[in-house]
């Protein structure tokens, strides 16, 4: 069958394994993904995020493992698969010689949008990413954001079931990145599956249903943000500054008592704060209560930091 | 299911949509930059055939009973069909491939390896069956009378020029980075060349060589190129279309066998 019944994953994934050489880039895969949701792959460089993503579009021939993709075997079925998906990759690759209309049109070609409703597709794909204005100009003069969001507005002229999105707003400015994260939040609502491959926290937090939490190669952990959030890291933390000798104390005064903490920079934080006694809330002395977040999970869980 | 064996049909041939979409997005590259194209793939025969035709032209007037001019004007249109696809297929596809990723972004489109290449190297020989013209056309002016056959021309410049983009891509698979491409130039092309009979024939080599010319694709891209314009020889023309069908096919194979490594992990 090429149709995919409404409750079938968009894509499975099932012991997937690739090796380069000796190395077990993802080392017996499971994921699945809801349609209409969006599922955040969180995990440091090297944790196997982009080799799962070319899996996906037969760029990267697993060694063993099953994966269906919108109810497509893959790499066997690749093709038809392709169709109906967007890939915005990491790195970008526009024609710089091409104007932004020109972009999308010839993605608008490759990804088979019927001749006589592509230049309504490609105008459709400017208004979203909003380059309507910039629709003449060369893909050489636009900014770094501009460029990100022609990236993905190439990725969707053909109205994709699923979107694989590898670090969408990796090197953007805050603001930027917020516009970016406007435009894959919309096509979520609009019921499009999405993949995203992310090593920022925050957006993983904001944008994704789901989160699978990767370490070499596997899934470790798997929920919604606030799930993994409270399962693994509990309420808040407790932040302190200072010198290496004081931070070394508190990890001292607390760790025997079976609470963990992490160090950032010049900061450690005692995890899972709201549980500590009154009295060893005192004796550690000024701290600053923050909410636990997705980052306490990951190095929970690996004992890797995710961002540099 | 009918639907399923329609798509698993699709799956294997190489499908036309594909091959378009591809083809489609270099015409419009094109569009942006035929200018400095046209330019080299023009002038630098023409100057091959002026420097040529009247440097050497001065001592040597005809050559197998055709006057020099008129022999090197012909003989430079497969020097022409030589360089703009060899090169093209070399460097486009290395610099495509290597600095820009755009095939990584295309074959996440609905494209495979075979398509994608096959259209490229289809718009280089279109390309080369264009620019190998030029020449004739130049030799025209100095005289070279013209012919019916003459328009048989830019279709031996694309069977030609198919086989050398593709030898071009493979190339551009197996080289360890874009300066090995100076030895394919000395070590490669420039003998090809020099044994093609482009600018002097071959019967001056001692038998061997000229036995070896034999499977030089640009020699039998010569032959026919001169046959289409002086009168054809069914007999030979048809071997140097065979060898030329032969070229390109194996040189295709090649090319999507080593790009494929390259590009599929």
């Amino acid at each position: 069958m090429t149709l995919t019944p409404p409750s079938a994953p968009a894509l499975q994934m099932r012991g997937v394994v690739k090796t380069f050489g000796e190395i077990r880039a993802v080392d017996g895969l499971d994921l699945d993904l809801t349609p209409g949701t969006c599922l955040g792959l969180l995990g440091p460089n090297g944790a196997g995020k982009s080799t799962t993503m070319r899996m996906l579009t037969g760029q990267a021939i697993a060694d063993a493992g099953k994966i269906r993709v919108l109810g497509h075997d893959v790499p066997r079925e690749s093709k038809q698969a392709r169709a109906r998906m967007g890939v915005v990759p990491q790195r970008e690759n526009l024609d710089e010689d091409l104007t932004v209309r020109q972009n999308i049109t010839v993605w608008a070609t490759l990804l088979r949008v019927p001749r006589r409703s592509r230049d309504a597709a490609v105008d459709a794909a400017l208004d979203m990413a909003q380059l309507s204005d910039r629709a003449g100009s060369k893909v050489l003069t636009l900014s770094g954001g501009m460029r990100r969001r022609l990236l993905i507005a190439r990725a969707l002229v053909h109205a994709p079931e699923l979107v694989l999105l590898d670090e969408p707003t990796v090197g953007l400015d805050p603001q930027v990145r917020g516009d970016i994260w406007t435009l894959v939040d919309r096509q979520r609502s609009a019921g499009v599956s999405v993949l995203m491959s992310t090593h920022y926290i925050e957006e993983a937090e904001r944008l994704c249903d789901d989160v699978a939490v990767m370490s070499h190669g596997r899934v470790i952990a798997r929920g919604t943000p606030a799930t993994l959030v409270a399962e693994h890291a509990g309420v808040e933390a407790l932040e302190f500054f200072g010198p290496p000798a004081r931070l070394a104390q508190i990890e001292r005064t607390v760790q025997p008592q079976g609470f963990r903490t992490r160090r950032t920079g010049p900061a450690v934080s005692v995890l899972r704060a709201e549980a500590l006694p009154l009295g060893m809330v005192d004796e550690l002395g000024d701290g600053t209560r923050r909410a636990a977040n997705l980052e306490d999970v990951f190095v929970l869980l690996t004992g890797e930091k995710l961002e540099d | 299911m009918a639907t399923t064996q329609a798509s698993e049909q699709r799956l294997r041939a190489v499908e036309t949509t594909a091959f378009a979409g591809v083809f489609t997005r270099e015409i419009t590259l094109f569009r942006r930059i035929w200018k400095s194209s046209t330019f080299g793939s023009i002038v630098e025969p023409t100057i091959n055939l002026v420097a040529f035709g009247f440097g050497f032209g001065a001592l040597v007037t005809s050559v197998q009973g055709i006057p020099y001019v008129q022999y090197i004007g012909t003989g430079v249109v497969a020097s022409a069909i030589l360089f703009s696809s060899v090169f093209a297929g070399m460097y486009d596809t290395y610099v495509k491939r290597y600095y820009m990723k755009t095939y990584d972004g295309i074959l996440a489109t609905p494209v495979d390896v075979p398509e994608l290449f096959l259209a490229e190297a289809a718009w280089i020989a279109v390309k080369s069956g264009i620019y190998g013209c030029a020449p004739l056309l130049i030799a025209m002016i100095f005289g070279l009378p013209p012919s019916w056959g003459m328009l048989a021309v830019p279709f031996i410049g694309m069977l030609t020029g198919f086989g050398f983009a593709f030898m071009g891509q493979w190339f551009s698979g197996i080289v360890p980075s874009m300066d090995s491409f100076t030895y394919v130039q000395s070590a490669l092309v420039t003998p090809l060349l020099l044994l093609s009979g482009v600018f002097f024939p071959i019967s001056g080599f001692p038998q061997w060589v000229q036995s070896l010319a034999q499977l030089n694709p640009l020699y039998h891209c010569v032959e026919l190129v001169r046959d289409a314009v002086f009168g054809w020889d069914p007999r030979s023309d048809l071997v140097s279309v065979t060898v030329l069908c032969a070229f390109a096919a194996v040189m295709g194979a090649l090319a999507v066998r080593v790009l494929r490594k390259r590009l599929i992990d």
